[in-house]
């Protein structure tokens, strides 16, 4: 049995860096701060690979073969009965190991892009303590041993989110992103605790390793009608993946991703592509055994995975500012990894689904972080984010350019690059269940080339346009993670993922399916074509199709109205007929018997005050009279 | 000495001596005065105190404990009232009780 028990290190590192950095980061220069944090990540990166090579490798396996989940360290936080008690600790499977790694190699490489991008910026130190209290956090939700350890660092996530939204606290649009996505996303984490309470309500235990084990009591409690038809197991599996829907930015609570990029790009790309947003997959991944026996809650999350990503693509093809392409795309790509999930089955190859959501995360981590880092190196050259200021800029940034167009192709699904085997998979598992989500995925396939190529080259080819100063490439620190991710984005599909990542824990022999392939293949081709004529060079293409959809391009390109309807319900809805009737009913009829009663005392008063009139004798007086009459009572009271 | 003498008249006597003390301390403005009017009122019980004693229970001492408790007590009291009364004179030069009403409403 190999010793795990030094994993709580990949945790407390983090906290540790945290607490010192914003303590004491303004003591020292901010460089200081930079290089102790990316030191620390650096660290538990180390500590992550290690890990992850001992449990896939050296780790036996347990007696029928399938990976084993154990508990590298608990620790009994609030013992409240025996019964009822809150631990918090480690959890070593599969997907919690896989996990570490994204979470720390992006971290990691953000750390490292951060000391180069945030140069000179006011509140150095204080982005680095907070960069790290969020990879603290985000550590600290994956390896959750219960469901309840997890539910406190999905809110810690939120806050670190917050803190790194609203960076830049000076400016407004910022402030009012990061209480957008704080608020968004804690209504959705309203639903998440609800759905743990209830969950914990039927089955007497947070634990995961109980809830998903083979004759787990979600499987069994609970199971009677309880409301719409629907039992109390099914209605709290759909709250738990409206936390998650919340989180991972799915329709309708997606609109707070795009503003998050108010952030600075480092953020986005950390927690706004690669490993917060995908904390509501990890979610549904984690609990995916009991939601196998849900297929109502099973099916919603294939369809609102399937909506989001189709949804998603087509905002992207009309929007000019290139984080917030992005941002769409990741609401995009993290649709197809929800819909992979809701496909699949479990155990064998019915659990197809399951490991491509958990490669496509993986992958996705990767070129999704290289997209966003990529496009802070352009912001950082042009200053600028409208892609419509750019052009021709591959002549300036080499570099980026070339990672730019890896990430391009990976996440365009062509191979060899990653994204291809990734979705591969998730298109054969939606293949073999249902052809309607399927097709939305073809549809869903070609866009995501479209969208890309569409931003790849209005940044980097068409005419140049004239530039304040001449863009530079960035320094090293920036360029030397664009490279690595670039290597991750080109070789991580290669990873022989099914052997590693199933959903019953048992190896998997899988082959590229290339009926599905080629045409996938294609359609990205088509997508990348299409995006070449159009935008390649100047020309009035475009601006003709453009008012041919007339409508439905205006409508995309307010974002199908998603927020004014969000304002239309709170402000004209919520506000005009629940909060003012209650707003009324508050200041006049509850202060108003408060006020009354003081008005009367109040009142009272001042009419018997002149009682106290400060005369020693007349109050004598009173008294003496009191006990006279006293005495006259009882003597009369004792003689009858 | 004051054999056959009856218990009512010793409770006459204390009464006549308890009211005199209270319209005293109604009616004076003196607090010198007052004062005194509170030692006739103390006074008073104490002949209450020992008249009872010695009439109807002669052979137990409590009620004269009592009363040298009582007289005790009163002695610590005057001297408490007096320092209160030369601090109140040097303050407003002044010990009629009736201008003493800072302590009103």
């Amino acid at each position: 049995m190999i010793d795990f028990s030094y994993t709580i290190w990949i945790l407390l590192i983090p906290l540790i860096l945290f607490v010192v950095v914003g303590l004491f980061g303004n003591r020292f220069k901010p460089i200081v701060s930079g290089v102790v944090g990316t030191t620390g990540l650096f660290v538990i990166w180390i500590l992550s690979l290690i890990t992850a090579y001992k449990y896939f490798f050296l780790l036996e396996k347990a007696g029928d073969g399938a990976f084993q989940k154990l508990i590298a360290a608990n620790y009994r936080w609030l013992n409240l009965t025996d019964k009822l008690h809150i631990d918090l600790g480690v959890l070593l499977d599969p997907i919690s190991v896989m996990m570490l790694i994204v979470i720390t190699t992006v971290s990691f490489m953000v750390h490292l892009y951060s000391i180069g991008y945030m140069h000179g910026e006011k509140g150095f130190e204080r982005f680095f303590a907070t960069l790290s209290l969020f990879s603290f956090s985000m550590l600290g939700l994956v390896v959750a041993t219960n469901i309840f350890q997890m539910y406190i660092f999905w809110e810690l996530v939120g806050v670190s989110s917050y803190l790194l939204i609203g960076f830049y606290y000076t400016r407004d649009t910022a402030v009012a992103a990061s209480k957008k996505a704080f608020i968004v996303t804690r209504f959705a984490d309203l639903g998440f605790l609800i759905g743990i309470l209830m969950l914990s309500y039927a089955t007497g235990t947070f634990d995961f390793i109980t809830l998903t084990s083979a004759n787990s009591p979600a499987f069994t409690s609970g199971q009677g009608i309880w409301f719409l038809g629907l039992s109390t197991m099914t209605w709290s599996m759909i709250f738990v993946f409206m936390g998650g829907a919340g989180k991972s930015a799915m329709f309708p609570l997606h609109i707070w991703l795009p503003d998050a990029m108010e952030g600075p790009t480092p953020v986005s790309a950390l927690i706004h592509a690669a490993t917060m947003v995908v904390a509501g997959v990890y979610l549904v991944a984690r609990m995916f055994p009991v939601y196998i026996h849900e297929p109502v809650a099973l099916d919603i999350v294939a369809w609102v995975g399937a909506f989001t990503s189709l949804f998603a693509a087509v905002i992207a093809c009309t929007q000019f500012d290139i984080k917030r392409v992005l941002a769409y795309s990741t609401m995009s790509q993290i649709g197809y990894m929800m819909l992979a999930l809701g496909v699949s089955g479990y155990g064998g190859h019915e659990g197809l689904g399951y490991m491509a959501s958990m490669f496509h995360l993986f992958t996705h981590a990767f070129f999704k972080a290289l997209l966003f880092l990529g496009a802070g190196a352009i912001i950082h050259a042009v200053h600028s984010n409208y892609m419509n200021e750019m052009g021709g800029l591959r002549k300036y940034l080499p570099i980026t350019h070339i990672t730019f167009l890896i990430a391009c192709l990976a996440i365009a699904g062509i191979p060899p690059f990653a994204g291809f085997y990734s979705k591969d998979e998730i298109l054969v598992a939606a293949f073999h269940h249902n052809k309607v989500l399927f097709a939305i995925e073809y549809i869903v396939a070609g866009l995501t080339a479209f969208y890309m190529f569409r931003l790849y080259y209005s940044v980097f080819w068409r005419k140049e346009v004239h530039y304040h100063h001449t863009p530079h490439e960035a320094p090293a620190t920036m360029t030397i993670p664009l490279i690595f991710l670039a290597i991750g984005s080109a070789f991580t599909g290669f990873i022989p993922f099914s052997k590693l990542v199933t959903s019953d824990g048992f190896p998997l022999e899988i082959h590229t399916e290339w009926n599905v392939a080629i045409p996938a293949i294609l359609v990205a081709v088509l997508g990348i074509i299409v995006a070449t004529v159009l935008y390649l060079k100047e020309n009035s293409i475009a601006k003709k199709i453009i008012s041919g959809l007339g409508g439905f391009y205006t409508a995309a390109y307010h974002k199908f109205y998603i927020d004014e309807i969000y304002l239309f319900i709170t402000k004209k809805i919520i506000f005009n007929l629940i909060s003012r009737p209650i707003a009324w009913f508050d200041r006049h009829i509850v202060d108003g018997t408060m006020n009354g009663m003081a008005y009367i005392t109040n009142e009272a008063s001042g009419r018997i005050r002149k009682f106290q009139s400060g005369q020693l004798q007349e109050y004598a007086l009173v008294f003496v009279s009191g006990a006279v009459l006293l005495v006259l009572l009882f003597i009369y009271l004792w003689t009858n | 000495m004051f054999e056959g003498v009856p218990l009512t008249w010793f409770l006459i006597v204390s009464t006549i001596m308890f009211f005199v003390g209270i319209y005293g301390f109604l009616v004076r403005k003196n607090l010198i005065t007052i004062l005194m009017s509170i030692e006739l009122i103390l006074n008073s019980v104490n002949i209450n105190f020992v008249a009872f004693n010695k009439i109807l229970y002669p052979d137990h001492l409590e009620g004269m404990f009592f009363t040298v408790f009582v007289i005790a007590v009163a002695a610590a009291e005057a001297s408490v009232a007096i320092a209160i009364i030369i601090n109140i004179y040097r303050r407003l030069v002044n010990i009629d009780v009736e201008k003493m009403n800072e302590m009103k409403y």
